[in-house]
């Protein structure tokens, strides 16, 4: 199974939510996976303190122009809808940068002039803590999209037992790349007019990607009740509700697990744990 | 010699537009007979990215041969410098203003 943690909007708690499910549900005997798709800002790895086996890069194949068959017509330069070519005195400029790799120039250049060279876009780390299985990816500094990044460690994801894909906040290609192929959604909110603002939009993200999401409410006691009168009215499941504990937060600052450290949070987790569990024993339909 | 400015709107009472690559408009005068046309930018202001890129190339396109903007990032300035335009740069005022200002070379 594989289940995505995203938000919609940043510091909800995806990560904290995302590690402890994972330490949690190795105890209790499962097969996990933990990956942290937050590629640009990377942190799953200061929490689980994992010991890092492989490192290797990643690479997207990104526009040359031999010049020598080039014959400045444009035509690449007008396919580009990355803006990653510019056609100036029937000479082609390139932007590597700004590449996507989509292969839209190669499809339409006349005299084939398009050379497709790897370039480093990132790296993907494995390894593991305990019983759970680490992948990271981190991208290059620099860089404009981590999209090759997160498509490279969704390449990686094991077809058994349970990953956990922590993904990048907001709801724009990043997060849309680590969510689509899963197989449920926890959204991480809290209940402020921003939190719910962005569930809002993580919801129909999820939606319109035919995932059925799930709702964690962090620092629940905080806020106002709009945040829960919206998941009854849109019928989405609560799966659990976290309290404000500046204990977590404090934890978390350290790089330490808070269902370790933080009395009553493993409790509080284990009740999502029970229902990742459950939904590993339904028969598929997802 | 055509010059081009980047402008709040079409007109040449129009205000300057500090950016580039987002510009909302291109104001294109030629010097020599005095006629202007103008060019929506909407494309450009949209764009996710790549904006100075997709900005240059339509000003290298239109023939213009100086640009009077607010900034250039480091891309657009690359496409426009690679086809010989000259980059200009000025603040404030209207489209007119930087054209006559042009003119008596005190930009």
């Amino acid at each position: 199974m594989k289940l995505a943690i995203a938000s919609g909007k940043g510091g909800t708690g995806k990560t904290t939510v995302a590690t402890c499910l994972a330490s949690l549900l190795a105890e209790a005997g499962e097969k996990v996976t933990y990956i942290d798709c937050d590629a640009e800002e990377p942190n799953g790895h200061l929490i689980l303190q994992p010991t890092i086996e492989h490192t290797r890069p990643v690479e997207v194949s990104v526009v040359e122009i031999d010049s020598k068959k080039c014959t400045g017509c444009g035509e690449c330069c007008k396919a580009c809808q990355f803006h990653a070519l510019a056609c100036i005195n029937k000479s082609v400029t390139t932007f590597p940068q700004l590449c996507h790799a989509c292969g839209a120039c190669s499809l339409v250049c006349p005299v084939d002039a398009i050379i497709e060279v790897p370039q480093k876009r990132g790296i993907i780390r494995e390894g593991h803590v305990g019983n759970v299985a680490f992948i990271g990816g981190e991208m290059s500094v620099g860089e404009e999209s981590v999209v090759p990044i997160v498509r490279a460690l969704k390449a990686v994801v094991p077809s058994d037992g349970i990953s956990i894909l922590d993904a990048p906040p907001g709801t724009a290609c990043p997060a849309v790349e680590t969510i689509r192929g899963t197989d449920r959604v926890i959204l991480v909110t809290e209940p402020t007019p921003f939190g719910l603002h962005d569930l809002k939009l993580a919801v129909a993200t999820a939606r319109a990607l035919g995932l059925p999401a799930g709702v964690v409410i962090n620092r629940c006691d905080i806020g106002t009740s709009d945040t829960l009168d919206y998941c009854q009215e849109e019928g989405l499941e609560v799966l659990l509700e976290i309290p404000n504990d500046r204990a977590v937060a404090v934890a978390y600052s350290t790089g330490t697990l808070p269902t370790k450290v933080v009395p009553g949070f493993r409790e509080t987790m284990l009740a999502l744990v029970d229902k990742v569990v459950g939904w590993t024993e339904e028969p598929s339909n997802t | 010699m055509k010059i081009a400015v980047t402008a709040q709107g079409g007109e040449l009472t129009s205000e300057l537009d500090p950016r580039f690559g987002r510009a909302k408009w291109f104001v294109i005068i030629d010097t020599e007979t005095g006629e202007h046309e103008s060019l929506d930018n909407s494309t450009g202001v949209n764009a996710s990215s790549g904006a100075g890129i997709a900005s240059g190339q339509r000003i290298v396109d239109s023939g213009v041969k100086t640009i009077i903007t607010g900034h250039c990032g480091p891309n657009a300035e690359r496409v426009l410098t690679s086809a010989g335009i000259r980059i200009v740069e000025r603040t404030g005022g209207t489209v007119a203003e930087a054209i006559e200002a042009f003119k008596k070379e005190e930009l």
